[in-house]
């Protein structure tokens, strides 16, 4: 059987084009790896096959006539379930939404669908983004391919293991705090935090309104710059939504970053970072310099108050985003003749899980009469303070480089009593929502048999650098080529 | 009178007229079948964004600059969080510390006396669907139709002081609202709607009473009713030497009190905070003043007009101007005649009087300001006398037609044929010698009922000018 | 600042979240956990730092004022738990 693994996008293109291969054979050979994989690594909460194979025949009839192809043409692709789908059901995870058939599509799913891709089913997450490790699913926790025993991460766990599983070839994730990366990061595969309004947020169940971004999850970094073109771009549903113009993401892959000014932040690599993690790193720094890279020690003074500002801000967010589902348009209702009161109580509480009432209740209370200033208000100036850091940094340097993750991939299980403690592993990835910026994860190592994953932060709007970066860092390393054993 | 002073503020809401909502393209019209006007972003469904209609940020600025706001140069939006069944995203977007405008004021008028009421701000916000209560009051139904639609809210300073003053300022709001052209504000559809503060307190005292928060006043008499109901309620209290509750009471129309709303006051806490999916709004001047040149002349400037152009008395260019489609109707009127004041007293006479006994608007009835003013025309020009004019008005109320029209369909000329009146006034004297030798004894009474005869003879055509004159000819003669 | 068990119940009848005393024993420690974290804030002084709500430099996205099709009822009501005659059901409102 001819594996997805071995082609890059291009490659299937013209294997496409020139009928080697059809659409259909594309997605049955991925509904079979999923049907293969997916009872071990549990990333899929709801297949598509049927509109998946229809998608296929269609596009199939497509080339046979010989019309204008879209850049996703014929893949395969996942979406995480907190992306609305018309009619697919579409859970965020959650008991809540277990029933729920959405009325609309979001932007990036018609974006996908302009683009010819073919959406195969709805990934698995933490129940409606919370969580970093997929055991907040309430349909069950995803499995690291590369050890099942290993969480995956999150919140994007589904997205990052169908990918590094083979069962799909890119997934959209979305990331709050860390969601693509840190997991991308876990899985080895490559994921990609856009810059805040370069894609749009319509159709994304909101966790966090201002941090919310979605991005690809892919195979390798070649791969993200065709998904991140398809998806990105101003959507006039979306208010947030940024008037840019789109560059042409795939001509900045050249290879070539002889000069470009790297920044190492003391804070990414210092106490708290494990030492497998950390050499990783410094030898992916080698491999830049060796590229004609120049890298330097800076500092980002703020760093140790993101989590706890971005734990306050989203949680408020969210407390007010997640108060919509009350059981009276759609989702779950538990009414057990007891009037609205009854009704809205029994609802929300056996709806939700409770990391996700853990969040609703720090939310609520940092907003209510007498905390907003203390909490709500002074997060967000903090946040004012880690995007000055930044600034401050990318006048004298092109991007920010350390590790996604201070740890690889944990033990399921293993840190679901703290939530402190489970909250503090996405230190290096929260400052990156709170500034707004672009970051990617890339695979750059291994540790005990669990990949590394490298972080390379850019400017605003400044993918294109950030891609030319990785992808330099791929050509010259073959992290990106190891694949997990199932 | 009494030994408490009243004191009274207001909380106006006004639907603008946009076609679409405030943050979805969905239609604003009134009275479609349920759930039919709604979308995912209107019906708060997962994932859905709001955009802002601009037009709602611009009838806003329009009616905050008319109620001499400041508008500010920064405004935005924030979340209202509360559970309630008619919202659906469980917090309505609205504006807490940088409403659009603030600080302004409008003039009242009450017994002759003018006085300035402050406005504390005026913000934009949605507005929530509509619930029917069903089931013997167990459960209720949920329309969403009308949810989104854009709404200003008018926070006035607590310086009304007296039922009379809070009416008079509400339809001052209405005026200043229909001048404006940003809404419909029909009290009875719901596009202007009132919750009152009002509390007492000995006259004399600074501080202020305990206030209830008055609901559910649905109309203007409603809104008076109401008032008036509280004030005496609380009135009794205090006399008994009694504190008024600090509650939220809902005005009953058929029982005419105002009863307590329990249960719904548990600690709200709205819990605002900045709405992450809006921008902030920046209003520099030049968006200021291309709104501000689009503000028509206001009530209070037309009614001065009006005295002054016209030598109309106050009071009669204060209810002229009170609405914008009379005071529009009433100049429309000049183009067709110059005697404003004739068209000032059929439109305060007549017509009004014919709208209130009916329980009419102006739209309702089919009048034209053409017809009105061609009909002074034909009074002045003799062409129809004034009693004739009284059933040509009564047809053009009902009929649209121009007066020129029923006067020649219904053979209304006047007669001013002397010879021919002379005839009919022989004819009449001839067959009434009583009231002849009535009239003779000094019975001046007598020669009203003769021009009656002579009025009914001629099918109320003769010129009464000329029957008087001839009449007394005849009888003098 | 501490909270106790009783500012967790009066929080989660805001959030309209009915939690068992097990629960309300749990969040109350946790969330004193998280925020007593979170008191690390008050070491950065904040005075003249304005606050961000938004990383984007836009302002004033507006649409205009156009009636786009809305969902038919049917579409409208498709996920309602209960719906009777073109409206969505629910307990009554008043207690």
């Amino acid at each position: 059987m001819l594996s997805l693994f071995q082609y890059r996008l291009p490659e299937l293109h013209n294997m496409l084009h020139s009928k080697d291969i059809s659409v259909s054979e594309l997605t049955e050979q991925s509904l079979a790896a999923i049907a293969e994989r997916d009872s071990k690594v549990h990333a899929f909460l709801t297949l598509n096959e049927e509109g998946a194979r229809q998608s296929a025949r269609m596009l199939d009839d497509k080339l046979a006539s010989g019309a204008a192809r879209g850049l996703l043409f014929g893949l395969p692709a996942g979406v995480k379930d907190n992306i609305v789908t018309k009619g697919l059901r579409t859970t965020c995870a959650s008991k809540f939404l277990d029933n729920f058939q959405p009325i609309y599509d979001a932007t990036v799913v018609s974006k996908l669908r302009q683009a010819d891709a073919v959406t195969i089913g709805k990934l698995n997450m933490d129940e409606f983004a919370m969580g970093g490790s997929n055991e907040n699913s309430a349909y069950g926790a995803v499995r690291n391919p590369w050890n099942l025993e290993h969480v995956p991460g999150g919140s994007s766990g589904g997205s990052a293991a169908a990918v590094a599983a083979g069962e799909v070839l890119f997934a959209l994730g979305s990331d709050t705090g860390g969601s693509i990366r840190q997991p991308a990061s876990y899985c080895g595969v490559v994921g990609l935090k856009p810059t805040y309004g370069l894609v749009s947020r319509y159709g994304l169940v909101a966790f966090a309104s201002s941090l919310d971004q979605i991005g690809p999850v892919t195979r390798n970094v070649e791969d993200s710059a065709y998904v991140l073109q398809a998806i990105a771009g101003y959507d006039a549903q979306d208010s947030t939504s940024a008037k840019v113009d789109i560059p042409d993401y795939l001509s900045a892959l050249t290879g070539d970053i002889s000069g470009l000014r790297i920044a190492v932040p003391k804070e990414y690599i210092g106490e708290g970072v494990d030492t497998a993690v950390r050499e990783q790193v410094m030898s992916a720094l080698k491999v830049l310099e060796g590229l004609g890279a120049v890298w330097e020690e800076v500092s980002l003074p703020h760093t140790e108050y993101a989590v706890a500002a971005y734990y306050l801000l989203a949680s408020s967010e969210a407390s007010s985003n997640l108060a919509r589902f009350d059981g009276v348009r759609y989702g779950v209702r538990v009414d057990d003749g007891g009037g609205l009161l009854d009704l809205y109580h029994n609802s929300r509480s056996r709806g939700f899980g409770p990391e996700v009432k853990r969040r609703i209740m720090l939310g609520t209370y940092a907003l209510s009469s007498g905390y907003y200033d203390a909490y709500y208000l002074k997060a967000q100036k903090v946040r004012t303070l880690i995007k000055q850091d930044f600034d401050e940094v990318f006048k004298k340097y092109d991007v920010v480089i350390g590790p996604t993750a201070p740890t690889t991939a944990f033990k399921l299980g293993s840190q679901t009593e703290d939530p402190l403690t489970m909250y503090l592993n996405d230190i290096l990835t929260i400052p990156v929502n709170l500034a707004g910026i672009p970051a990617v994860s890339i695979p750059c190592g291994f540790a005990e048999g669990l990949p590394v994953g490298l972080q390379i932060i850019g400017k605003e709007f400044d993918e294109s650098t950030v891609l030319r970066v990785a992808h330099a860092f791929e050509q010259n390393t073959d992290y990106h080529k190891e694949r997990p054993q199932l | 009178m009494s030994k408490y002073e009243t004191v009274i503020g207001l909380e106006v809401h006004v639907e603008l007229h946009t076609k679409s909502k405030i943050f979805c393209g969905c239609s604003t019209e009134f009275g479609a079948p349920p759930n039919t006007h709604t979308c995912p972003v209107c019906l708060g469904h997962p994932g859905v964004l709001p955009v802002l209609n601009r037009q709602a940020v611009e009838y806003a600025m329009k009616a905050a600059m008319a109620l001499n706001c400041t508008i500010g140069d920064v405004s935005k939006f924030d979340r209202k969080n509360y559970f309630y069944p008619d919202s659906p995203k469980a917090y309505q977007i609205s504006q807490y510390d940088q409403p659009i405008g603030l600080n302004g004021w409008i003039d009242i008028e009450v017994n002759g006396e003018t006085k300035r009421i402050g406005i504390t701000r005026l913000h934009l916000e949605e507005d929530a669907g509509k619930l029917t209560h069903v089931d013997g009051g167990f459960a209720s139904l949920v329309d969403f139709n009308r949810v989104g639609t854009p709404l200003i809210e008018i926070v006035s300073e607590p310086d009304l002081r007296s039922p009379e003053e809070a009416r008079a300022y509400l339809e001052k709001i209405r005026a200043i609202m229909q001048y404006c052209d940003v809404s419909d504000v029909k009290m009875e559809e719901g596009s202007m709607r009132c919750d009152a503060n009002i509390s007492l307190r000995p006259v004399g005292q600074e501080e202020f009473g305990i206030r209830a928060e008055l609901k559910n006043m649905n109309s203007f008499r409603g809104v008076l009713r109401g008032l008036e109901y509280e004030q005496f309620r609380q009135g009794e209290i205090l006399d008994d030497g009694g504190v008024v509750v600090q509650e939220t009471r809902r005005w009953d129309e058929a029982q005419g009190k105002t009863l307590s709303m329990r249960g719904k006051e548990e600690a709200h806490d709205y819990r605002y905070f900045p709405d992450p999916d809006l921008i902030v709004l920046h209003i520099d001047d030049a968006w200021k003043e291309s709104i501000r040149s689009t503000i028509p002349e206001l009530p209070d400037a037309r009614q001065a007009r009006y005295s002054e152009e016209f030598g109309l008395p106050a009071y009669d260019a204060g209810v002229l101007t009170s609405s914008k489609p009379l005071a529009d109707f009433f100049e429309g009127s000049l183009a067709y005649t110059k005697d404003a004041k004739a068209v000032a007293n059929w439109m305060m006479g007549d017509l009004l009087g014919y709208l209130n006994s009916n329980s009419l608007e102006l739209s309702q009835v089919k009048i034209t300001p053409q017809g009105l003013g061609e009909m002074i025309g034909l009074i002045a020009g003799g062409t129809i006398s004034s009693k004739i004019a009284k059933t040509v008005f009564k047809e053009m109320l009902e009929s649209g037609k121009l007066p020129a029209v029923i006067v020649e369909e219904k053979g209304l000329v006047q007669i001013s044929d002397e010879g021919a009146i002379k005839q009919i006034v022989e004819a009449v004297v001839a067959a009434n010698p009583q009231s002849v030798e009535d009239y003779k004894a000094g019975k001046q009474k007598a020669i009203g009922f003769l021009v009656g005869q002579v009025m009914k003879e001629s099918k109320g055509k003769a010129n009464p000018g000329l029957v008087n004159t001839l009449l007394a000819e005849v009888l003098n003669g | 600042m501490s909270i106790t068990v009783k500012d967790v119940q009066h929080v989660a009848k805001l959030a309209r979240l009915q939690l068992s005393p097990e629960e309300e024993a749990v969040f109350t420690e946790q969330m004193n956990a998280i925020l007593q974290y979170a008191e690390k804030l008050n070491e950065l002084d904040t005075e003249n730092v304005k606050p961000t709500t938004h990383v984007l430099q836009v302002s004033n996205v507006m649409r205009d004022d156009v009636v786009k099709e809305s969902l038919s009822q049917e579409e409208a009501l498709l996920n309602a738990p209960e719906e009777e005659e073109g409206h969505f059901k629910v307990p009554a409102v008043l207690e």
